[in-house]
């Protein structure tokens, strides 16, 4: 499904300071099955306008579309996937992939079948009747990617959904990421800091500037997947994107 | 620790208590533990025509069920309307504040000037007591919902009564079991005191002010154990379910 974000603003008013502007006049158009990663150095407002596609968040001024239609709020065609703490403690792994579906009122038992093929998809079979904080950090966003992927929203929203875990089980994640994309061929909105994150993920990245959040950059990634991280056109790309980064952090 | 080890202190007390009863020698002041072990042995007996120690303390137990109930049934629903809505919570704080640290004993007068001498005061004295450990804790658990519990209902449209019953309940659930834990502790130590006042004719409290009336003070320690026990049997019975039903809230780092 195309996401289309329409000149949007977004500005903060705390109550003694001055107005902060987090996002300035950002446009751009996301393609049906495409995955963009959203990039930036912190305070450059990349979690603010995932949280606006989402509806969890409202522009100043500009508009965000889904398929021709504005966004308004939490919308079914999307689902968000966020860093940590997503999980309800309280319910199993099972009960937590199918949260979307008891949400919208599937019945349980039509809801079963669908939380294992998830389970399944995220490769944590076995694991249904467990509960969150006997998992690794791995294995709950897993779960978290699960339950977002059960409710077969058009679009995911990602923020930073790895940026918790330690660098190898991230790596692995990376790939398994990229393989139920390839399956599901769902549109990624990806946001992270990481460069090589972005490098490795993406078929296209933006990058942010910081305070006010404008689009410093816009990167195709054409390698072929999977790619390989010390490859010589891989490392090219990750410096042209870290120097942009650097350049903008320096003009702070 | 070796559990015989942790008999020791209990032995030393019993021991300390029995001598220091020999060398005062007047039951009037402190009665040997094998007396007041006999008015344990026979909890049935009638006393001094008032009945017996366990028909007193069940009363004063379905006292307490009342005012506790009550205080649940009302504190639970405004702590979390107080808690989930920031501007009621700003109006009413101040008067949550001002209220809180009167003690419940301070409300007798009040109480019986409204309500007369009878079941009617006792129970709202009660109701007052545990008021505000359950309103307070329900305030505080569903303010501390972890907010991307929230948002991701949100994602999935989870609104209204489905994000109540879904996620602010089970989410605030250990915070309210454990003001429902502090409310029935200071409920039953209402009850004891209200069951003092002059009027009452029955229940564990008046027992052991009755008995001290007629120097029966063997009968006063042993209603004290009674309260004892039934305290921390009910205070055991909270922290089982605490332990078995949010085993979550500790294990989630």
């Amino acid at each position: 499904m195309t996401v289309i974000i329409r000149n949007v603003s977004k500005t903060f008013t705390a109550r003694q300071n001055e107005p902060l502007i987090a996002l300035d006049n950002i446009s751009a158009r996301v393609a049906n099955g495409e995955f963009l990663c959203i990039l930036g150095p912190s305070g450059c407002g990349k979690t603010t306008l995932l949280r606006m596609i989402g509806g969890l968040d409202h522009p100043t001024s500009g508009e965000i579309e889904v398929e021709g239609t504005p966004v308004t709020g939490p919308d079914p065609r999307l689902a968000m996937i966020f860093q940590e703490y997503s999980l309800y403690p309280w319910r199993t792994v099972r009960s937590n992939v199918g949260f979307g579906l008891q949400m919208r009122g599937m019945p349980y038992e039509e809801r079963e079948k669908i939380e294992n093929r998830f389970i399944g998809l995220v490769g944590l079979e076995g694991f249904g009747d467990s509960y969150p904080y006997e998992l690794s950090g791995g294995m709950r966003q897993r779960v978290a990617v699960a339950r977002a992927l059960a409710t077969d929203p058009a679009v995911l929203l990602m923020d930073e959904p790895f940026g918790a875990l330690d660098a190898q089980t991230r790596n692995r994640m990376q790939k398994e990421l990229l393989l139920i994309w390839e399956k599901t061929k769902k549109t990624v909105i990806f946001v992270t800091h990481s460069v090589d994150e972005a490098v490795f993920l993406a078929d296209r990245i933006m990058v942010l500037s910081p305070r006010p959040g404008r689009i410093a950059g816009i990167y195709d990634v054409n390698m072929p997947r999977p790619r390989d991280r010390t490859g010589v056109e891989f490392a090219t790309l990750r410096r042209d994107v870290l120097e942009l980064i650097d350049r903008l952090e320096d003009s702070q | 620790m070796r559990w015989y080890l942790k008999l020791l202190p209990p032995f030393f007390l019993l021991l300390a208590w029995e001598v220091a009863s020999i060398l005062i020698n007047n039951p009037f002041i402190l009665p040997t533990p094998v007396s007041v072990a006999a008015v344990l042995m026979t909890p049935m007996a009638d006393i001094l025509g008032s009945g017996s120690i366990i028909d007193n303390a069940l009363l004063s137990v379905w006292r307490v069920v009342l005012g506790f109930g009550l205080a649940v049934l009302c504190a639970v629903p405004i702590g979390i309307i107080i808690g989930r809505y920031r501007t009621i919570e700003e109006l009413v704080n101040p008067i949550i504040q001002l209220l809180r640290p009167i003690p419940p004993l301070a409300w007798v007068p009040l109480a019986l000037a409204w309500f007369k001498i009878g079941l009617l005061s006792i129970v709202f004295i009660i109701f007052i007591g545990s008021f505000f450990p359950i309103l307070i804790n329900s305030i505080d658990g569903v303010r501390r919902v972890n907010r991307t519990w929230i948002e991701t209902a949100a994602i999935y449209g989870a609104k209204g009564w489905k994000l109540l019953a879904y996620v602010i309940l089970p989410a605030s659930a250990p915070a309210i079991w454990t003001g429902l834990r502090v409310g029935f502790g200071v409920a039953w130590m209402c009850v004891v005191a209200a069951e003092m006042l002059p009027g009452t004719t029955s229940g564990i409290g008046y027992l052991i002010m009755y008995s001290y009336n007629w120097g029966q003070v063997q009968v006063i320690i042993a209603g004290m154990i009674v309260i004892g026990i039934i305290g921390i049997g009910v205070d055991v019975l909270f922290r089982a379910v605490e332990k078995r039903k949010f085993q979550w809230q500790e294990m989630n780092r």
